[in-house]
């Protein structure tokens, strides 16, 4: 059989070494499981499989190989975007500390699926041919698929995992019909193989490419919860743990966007120009539909979501272009929302086991006088998702925008600043409830014929007066808000780490 | 030097943090008058013939973003720097003789304030101007909002919701104004190398495609900012809402610095636009002469008459600059020193009437002259320069004005004089519906203390100095605004206004 028509490829085992160390992680948190409760070692480790994997992956830096006959890529792209996500499951696990899904999932199988989903974008971000790239997308979404369902007492938690398995399988499949009509275009899997069947080919702007980026571009929007494709994101996100929807909400749109940036500046470079207004009028779509969504939002978890459509349509600008700059503010862009959506999520969660209000802005009212360490972050999270100067929000929009004028988006760029407007509505209503209320006493609302607000019911989540004060909580959202504003006064490091990344692809 | 004079309020103010409540206020005044003074030795320091920029700073900031951090005084802003630092000790050391909840955080965002608006004023580089322009907002949203004043029970607006539509109001054309600047900077750099220098960019020039966009970008914000008839609506509601000591600041300065920003950048940088569109503008200059005027003698709220009063001198500061002749803008530099140096007493003697009679309704106050015959000097001068008597700065202010504007739009310069007439009604109106008439029952009528004094005096004095001496500013403003002005009229193209300027100049 193995004879003379075989040749099994080279694997660099160097290259694959960050992959070979969360498929280590993964197997060894769930075995372990087998000999007794794991609640005590397994968040520790997780740390340590994503501090290695971290390791191997900076060791990588600046390298640019090609892996597995073809399949995968590692380069400072990918690199970057595995380190977002990295850090962003690092405070899934901070955060996830004494969160009752993971008590309920079993502490094994909820850290195991955490990083079999981190596994999954280290290799979405790395796929360089169309394979890879779909069995990639489902290694990320599996795993999430079932994390969002794991607070099994509440209801909406359940309807969150299922809401977005049912729309993330459509998506998968609708990014696979896609796939399948540029297969059966250019006769290649590769994503270089692709551009270079369709130049070759003569298939610019041929209808069966274009069918397949529609449908392509369709799914991936799904992923990345660009409009309108977005409806499951609010659902999704303020019915799961909090944990995870911050992991989803930093983690998936980074890795997802890696790869929509791989594979249609790669693979379908020659049709630039069919694909970059169609995208502009999508993330065009997302800003005023996320923005506006998000105007009316009582949910803090769910005005995130919307505010994720939106900022996914900013980020969608980086990827217009087309041009190395424009790719460089993308990376600069998910970076920051890294630290922007973490120091807002960590409070949402520490002042969902404080309060009975869940994740209810009324949560955060009066929470400038009565925890400025937990306020601090929140304001300046809010600020800078908004955009405002001092902060590393503001220099983020300085990018895209600069990328889109060079690239003559220049109404996108308008977009963005009139999306920025609309938004201040609703993240300046946070930072009004948080300084400018009194605080609610949970005592006179706990009691009897509270309304059920945002999916918590008191029963389900007891409430710990301490928890705003625990420092796994605490330390993530002023460390957050810290390098926000770091990278907002001295954003050199971070603008080099994005441009290293950008240039790899060009 | 000019970092210190930039950063030390910040610093300050972070400091402050660390200190009991009792003394902060004190602290925050010192380091106020410390702010003071070393502007005070830069202006010794001045070279008074020169045109350029004067003790520059200029290091790169972002490289990738051609943004460099690049301070610089000259004539158009040394006044007004000065001006900021003067205000700001009688904006704080007003706060500090007066019990304020949270007072270090009251202290800290008056300070963060200060900084950001002497950012503004000295930013050499286009893109530090707008994020400073943006960043004076921030701790001004937070003093209107936390320090507010609820006027729900009037029917008005609570103080989070009037902060938030200024903050809406004035963002939207500040956001617009960011895109501006970077096409800017993109469309001059034309493919070569990318800067942000206000110098670079007007050497290089602009298409006039481009001027005609970009300028309405930039005028909205700076519109919006100072306000003018038509985008004036937040100013109201925003005032009526304001602590009275941050008024004297906000009023006294920010509204200056839309003002200033059309000599800085507008002028310079789209000389062909402003030549096209300077009837325009000068319609709007003209609208809220009337407007704010009309309203200043209708009101009855005493805070309204000043808020409205200034939109009409911040009418003609427009118009004076929009003369594009070098007489009208060196008036317009007076005169919002001037108006600056009258409005913030102004403030400051409403917020001391306040406390009397416990109404800011002009029909309940009166009489207070009867037993403070020395506050009512005071405001005498005050409101004497208000109207421009003659012998007054505001009179020389507004003689260069409209002496400009009469050289280069005659109908303007008629319509125009009907402001100055409208002046002296309100401020007179103000002056004897506060100070004389019957005394209501209730009113207390006191002497000014001795600790409010010693704020106001030294202001008045200022008044009185200039009045005096108002060359002081002229003769170092005028190489400035010589160079400013000439931008447009050197190289105005347009040949509608091109043919009067040669006749005039001739």
């Amino acid at each position: 059989m193995a004879g003379e028509g075989f040749n099994a490829p080279h694997v660099d085992y160097a290259g694959i070494s960050p992959v070979i160390a969360l498929t280590v992680g993964l197997v060894v948190i769930l075995m372990s499981g087998v000999f007794g409760p794991t609640k005590r070692w397994a968040p520790g480790l997780t740390v340590l499989t994503l501090g290695a994997t971290a390791g191997l992956l900076l060791w990588h830096w600046n390298d640019n190989i090609s892996l597995v006959a073809g399949a995968l890529r590692v380069d400072n792209l990918a690199i970057a975007i595995s380190l977002i996500s990295i850090a962003a499951a690092f405070f899934t696990v901070l955060l996830s500390n004494r969160e009752r899904a993971a008590d309920e999932a079993g502490h094994g199988e909820y850290y195991a699926l955490l990083i079999g989903s981190v596994l999954g974008m280290v290799l979405l971000a790395e796929s360089e041919n169309l394979v890879t790239f779909f069995v990639a997308l489902e290694t990320l979404s599996i795993p999430l698929y079932i994390l969002c369902a794991t607070n099994l007492r509440r209801e909406g938690s359940l309807e969150s995992g299922l809401k977005y398995l049912i729309v993330g399988s459509l998506g998968s499949a609708t990014l696979l019909y896609g796939m399948a009509f540029i297969y059966g275009g250019t006769g290649a899997t590769d994503f270089a193989g692709i551009a270079h069947g369709i130049e070759a080919k003569g298939l610019v702007s041929d209808p069966l490419i274009l069918i397949g980026i529609a449908l392509a571009s369709v799914g991936l929007a799904f992923k990345t919860s660009i409009a309108p494709f977005h409806q499951w994101t609010p659902d999704v996100y303020q019915g799961a743990p909090t944990p995870i929807t911050s992991f989803m909400a930093v983690a998936t749109k980074a890795a997802a966007f890696a790869v929509f940036v791989r594979f249609f500046v790669v693979a379908l470079g020659p049709e630039t120009g069919d694909w970059q207004t169609g995208l502009a009028i999508l993330a065009a779509i997302s800003i005023v539909v996320g923005n506006v969504g998000a105007l009316g939002q009582d949910s803090l978890k769910r005005l995130l979501g919307y505010s994720g459509v939106a900022q996914a349509g900013y980020i969608m600008g980086g990827l217009v272009v087309a041009s190395e700059k424009g790719i460089s503010a993308l990376v600069f862009y998910l970076a920051t929302y890294l630290f922007m959506n973490l120091a807002a999520f960590a409070v949402i969660v520490a002042r969902e086991r404080e309060t009975p209000f869940g994740d209810s802005i009324r949560a955060v009212r009066g929470l400038g006088a009565e925890r400025p360490s937990l306020a601090w972050p929140l304001t300046i999270s809010m600020l800078a998702l908004a955009g405002l100067p001092a902060t590393a929000g503001f220099i983020g929009k300085l990018y895209l925008i600069e990328a889109l004028v060079e690239g003559d988006f220049t109404w996108l760029a308008v977009f963005i600043a009139v999306g920025t407007m609309i938004s201040l509505a609703y993240y300046l209503r946070v930072v009004a409830a948080m300084w400018m209320s009194p605080g609610e006493s949970p005592a006179v609302v706990g009691t009897g014929a509270t309304p059920v607000i945002a999916g918590a019911s008191p029963e389900a989540d007891p409430v710990d007066p301490n928890a705003g004060r625990r420092w796994y909580l605490v330390a993530p959202a002023v460390f957050a808000a810290a390098a926000t504003v770091f990278f907002g006064v001295i954003p050199q490091p971070l603008v080099d780490f994005a441009t290293h990344a950008g240039s790899s692809l060009f | 030097m000019i970092n210190a004079l930039l950063w030390l309020p910040l610093a300050v103010g972070f400091v402050g943090f660390f200190l009991p409540k009792r003394l902060v206020g004190w602290w925050a005044t010192a380091g106020a008058v410390a702010t003071l003074v070393i502007g005070v030795i830069m202006a010794f320091g001045f070279d008074n013939g020169a045109a350029g920029l004067q003790d520059t700073v200029n290091t790169t900031w972002i490289s990738g973003l051609g943004v460099n951090y690049s301070l610089g005084i000259d004539g158009l802003n040394l006044f007004l720097i000065l001006l900021t630092a003067l205000l700001w000790v009688g904006g704080i050391a007003f706060a500090a003789f007066r019990e304020q909840e949270r007072p270090q955080l009251f202290f800290f965002l008056m300070l963060a304030a200060e900084t950001s608006t002497l950012g503004s004023f000295l930013s050499q580089d286009l893109l530090l101007f707008v994020l400073f322009f943006d960043l004076m907002l921030v701790p001004f949203y937070f003093l209107f909002g936390m320090w507010g004043k609820d006027r729900s029970a009037e029917g008005g607006p609570t103080a989070p919701q009037a902060t938030l539509k200024m903050m809406i109001y004035t963002l939207i054309g500040s956001l617009l104004m960011l895109v501006g600047a970077i096409a800017t900077a993109i469309i001059s750099a034309d493919g070569g190398h990318l800067t942000f220098s206000i110098q670079a960019i007007s050497e290089q020039g602009l298409p006039l495609g481009s001027q005609r966009w970009i300028f309405w970008f930039f005028a909205a914000a700076f519109l919006v900012k100072m306000p003018a008839f038509f985008v004036h609506g937040w100013m109201p509601d925003a005032y009526r809402a304001a602590p009275l000591p941050v008024l004297v600041v906000f009023s006294g300065v920010l509204a200056k610095v839309g003002a200033y920003g059309f000599l800085r950048v507008v002028l310079p940088l789209f000389p062909e636009a402003v030549s096209q569109f300077q009837t325009i503008i000068l319609l709007v200059a003209l609208a809220s002469i009337l407007y704010g005027s009309v309203m200043a003698f209708t009101q009855t709220n005493v805070r309204l008459i000043a808020g409205y009063s200034s939109v009409a001198q911040l009418g003609f500061i427009t118009a004076g600059i929009f003369a594009l002749r070098a007489d009208g803008s060196d008036g317009a530099i007076l005169q919002m020193v001037n108006h600056g140096l009258v409005v913030a007493p102004l403030f400051i003697i409403v917020a001391i009437l306040v406390e009397r009679t416990g109404t800011e309704d002009l029909r309940s106050m009166g009489g207070m002259a009867m037993r403070a015959p020395v506050l009512a000097v005071l405001f005498l001068v005050v409101a004497l320069a208000t109207l421009a008597m003659p012998g007054s700065a505001n009179f020389i202010g507004e003689f260069y004005i409209l002496n400009g504007l009469f050289q280069s739009k005659i109908v303007f310069a008629c319509i125009a004089i009907s402001g100055v007439a409208m002046s002296a009604y309100y401020a007179l109106r103000l002056y004897q519906g506060t100070m004389h008439n019957r005394k209501p029952d209730g009113v207390a009528s006191r002497e000014i203390s001795l600790r409010d004094g010693v704020i106001l005096a030294p202001l008045v004095l200022c008044i009185l100095a200039l009045a005096l001496y108002p060359q002081l500013i002229l003769h170092r403003a005028d190489p400035s605004v010589q160079k400013s002005v000439a931008a447009v009229t050197g190289e105005s193209s347009s040949p509608s206004s091109s043919e009067e300027e040669v006749a005039v100049n001739k």
